[in-house]
């Protein structure tokens, strides 16, 4: 690798520290939960959720958790993509495909607009706890 | 593509000698075997602190906080957690909550914490550059070299208040301005790594967590001093910290930061390690010089002091690795910022190793002020086994011991030193009900002892006398005369020793008589030991709860136990060693201790 100058640096921190921001999920206050139980996998969220990852590198969004987490109980509309932010009720979204995944990002988190033919019911408290 | 997940897994020593190599393999093979190679990463990282639970790994975005983590945990972690997004819920820190993410701030461990030098450990991986520049990293060599001048620098860290964490507390501007003000063909920078005290790792995690934030201290205060050459003074116990070192100062010349011109500047600098070879009296600084050199690891008599004549003659800066690692934060957000943190008169946060009897020990950071009984119950979550607190020894042994009545006390350098203690590196033993406090003093003393250099009378005769009278006094033959002999003796020693090592080597032995009177008394009056460590003052009996079953008997290795099967037996005292072999088998509480 070359010898970095200042102007070297700089632009090399920039990039590193939006590597090491997506793992650290302080002061971050949107989160998106895909739903990763086998069936969730077996439906595709494995791609939903690398587009989600690729459609906030793009917008460079980067207050934005995506975390994976077990089967949500909704079987019959996976892959299921939970999204939790502030001034916005928390909406299940079903049928995620990488297209969808991809308005998501774009007008939910971004537009702060609810994507209406896509909304799942929330399971019953008994399912989820 | 980026990485979906990624598991931190501590790679500090405590952990890596917990089997975390073995852990960290079986993940990799795990990750491997499910195909996430390119969803999962790996991030070795420094000391997380929490030593007491680990090893640990902390999963994040989600935050899972795992501890006790055994190598065959790992396809289970994997297998569960990185592949169906199921947390393990048996490693949880706190298996009973529902939620499965716990912060790190949450935990009662990390609330009473501040974490400035430890800032990147148990965060980033320590052997990547990238990661610590992402930090913020080396942000304050950049100011330093395009931005301030060497007098802005030193008016920085005089703002800040930073004073020598080695122990002695000496305000780290002075030592700077020093040397930037002699006139010189050569200066040096020396960063000493050369920590010794029982039961301190602090400045060893420093290195193994954050090696590039000593570096680039080191770059900042040969700019500001006029030294292009560096040394670092590393015990080679330390292999660990040293292979973390080495590789940092690799990448840093790959990259431009260390070596000719750093950053297109016209300021070099280049760094070199020197291996100690574990002789505690080279952690004072002229000792360390002469080691440094190559020659015998002794001191000298001060002045002329390192700043202005120091290695080969030549000005030298020497700073102990908490202190350096400290200053590229203060550059980098302001000696306003930093002065705001700790007490009047002590600035900043302190790094202690909280080892001992408390419940959770580990290596904590907290701001100057904060109450010994914060860091011993709120952090170190109390005394083990419902036990009472009997003492905490700071300093190690230049130290001394701080007893119930000071556990309100706002720790700085200057109510320790007060109480007859010193701040010194930042070890801090916590001691109970079952510790003997003459067995402490002796502990420490035979320490130091055993570690001087001989070159001084003072020390090299005082430590051997004082010795022997603790030796006296716990095997039995102590008489009330011998306190007073001690404290003249440990005065003399304090007054007239040639360095550090010498002059606090009395002060376990004084603070210990200053505050448990009444226990040395005991031992010498008595001939009693209430903690019942001292050997030749306890004594082993059967009592008549004795059925005979002959087990204590078998056992004894001096076979000094007699008595006929179902009858009660008996210890020939003469011979017990009191190795207490027969009351640890005694299964009907037969055997008394006293």
């Amino acid at each position: 690798m070359k010898k970095l100058t200042l102007a070297d640096l700089r632009k090399f921190r920039d990039e590193k520290r939006r590597e090491l921001d997506r793992r650290d999920p302080t002061n971050k206050d949107v989160q998106i939960v895909v739903a990763m139980g086998t069936c969730g996998i077996a439906a595709g969220a494995k791609k939903s959720f690398a587009a989600i990852l690729d459609e906030l590198e793009k917008r460079q969004l980067g207050t934005v958790v995506v975390r994976q987490v077990g089967c949500m109980g909704l079987c019959h509309s996976e892959p299921n993509v939970e999204v939790i932010m502030p001034d916005m009720p928390t909406v299940i979204y079903g049928k995620v495909d990488e297209k969808l995944a991809r308005r998501i990002v774009g007008e939910h988190v971004v537009g702060k607009a609810l994507i209406d033919d896509a909304i799942c019911d929330r399971p019953s408290g008994d399912i989820i706890g | 593509m980026a990485y979906k997940q990624y598991l931190l897994i501590c790679g500090g020593t405590a952990c890596e000698s917990n089997k975390g190599i073995a852990l960290n393999e079986n993940l990799k093979r795990a990750i491997a075997a499910h195909g996430l190679e390119k969803d999962v990463q790996i991030v070795t990282t420094g000391c997380f602190g929490f030593c007491e639970k680990g090893p640990i790994i902390k999963v994040l975005p989600e935050e899972t906080f795992y501890v006790h983590v055994k190598p065959e945990d790992a396809a289970e972690i994997v297998a569960e957690h990185c592949v169906k997004g199921r947390p393990v819920t048996r490693l949880l820190y706190d298996p009973s909550q529902s939620k499965a993410h716990v912060k790190l701030e949450d935990v009662d461990f990390y609330q009473k914490q501040f974490r400035i030098v430890l800032r990147n450990c148990g965060v980033i991986d320590p052997d990547s550059v990238n990661e610590y520049i992402a930090r913020d990293g080396y942000a304050a060599l950049e100011k330093v070299l395009f931005e301030m001048t060497p007098e802005e620098v030193i008016a920085e860290l005089q703002k800040s208040g930073l004073r020598g964490r080695g122990g002695a507390g000496f305000p780290t501007y002075r030592k700077w301005l020093f040397t930037k003000d002699v006139k010189a063909d050569q200066k040096y920078i020396v960063c000493n790594a050369d920590e010794g005290d029982p039961g301190a790792y602090m400045d060893r995690s420093t290195l193994e967590g954050d090696p590039h934030s000593v570096i680039e201290a080191m770059i900042i205060a040969g700019h500001t001093v006029g030294a292009d050459k560096g040394y670092v003074y590393i015990r080679a116990e330390y292999p660990l910290a040293i292979r973390r070192l080495e590789k940092a100062i690799a990448d840093c010349h790959e990259l431009g930061l260390l070596g000719q011109n750093i950053l297109g500047s016209d300021f070099s600098f280049e760094i070199e390690l020197r291996l100690g070879a574990g002789a505690f009296v080279c952690g004072e600084e002229t000792a360390l010089l002469a080691s440094i050199e190559g020659k015998r690891g002794m001191p000298k008599p001060r002045p002329p002091f390192p700043a202005i004549k120091g290695l080969w003659g030549k000005p030298t800066v020497i700073n102990n690795v908490e202190t350096l690692a400290s200053i590229p934060v203060i550059l980098h957000r302001g000696g306003d910022w930093y002065n705001k943190i700790g007490t009047e008169t002590s600035k900043g946060t302190k790094v202690f190793a909280l080892t001992g009897k408390v419940k959770n020990s580990g290596l904590i950071e907290v701001p100057m002020g904060t109450t010994l009984r914060e860091i011993i119950f709120d952090i170190g979550g109390g005394i083990r086994d419902g036990k009472k607190f009997k003492a905490a020894q700071t300093g190690g042994p230049s130290g001394g011991v701080l007893t119930p009545d000071f556990l309100d006390i706002p720790i700085d350098y200057e109510s320790l030193g007060k109480l007859g203690s010193i701040m010194g590196s930042g070890g801090l033993i916590v001691m109970d009900e079952d510790d003997c406090i003459v067995d402490v003093a002796k502990f420490y003393l035979e320490f130091t002892v055993d570690e001087s250099c001989g070159k001084c009378a003072p020390c090299r005769i005082g430590g051997r006398t004082l010795q022997q009278l603790l030796e006296k006094i716990t095997n039995g033959n102590g008489e009330l005369s011998d306190l007073d002999t001690m404290k003249e003796i440990g005065m003399a020693m304090q007054k007239a020793s040639l360095c550090g090592l010498g002059q606090t080597a009395p002060n376990p032995v004084m603070s210990t008589i200053r505050y448990f009177e009444e226990e040395y008394r005991e031992h010498i009056l008595d001939r009693h030991c209430r903690a019942r460590k001292c050997k030749n003052l306890i004594q082993y009996n059967i009592t008549d709860k004795c059925v005979g079953c002959t087990v204590c008997a078998r056992v004894c290795p001096a076979q000094c136990i007699s008595g006929k099967v179902k009858e009660q037996h008996v210890i020939d005292q003469e011979r017990c060693i009191k190795c207490g072999q027969c009351m640890a088998s005694c299964k009907f509480s037969a055997i008394t201790k006293g």
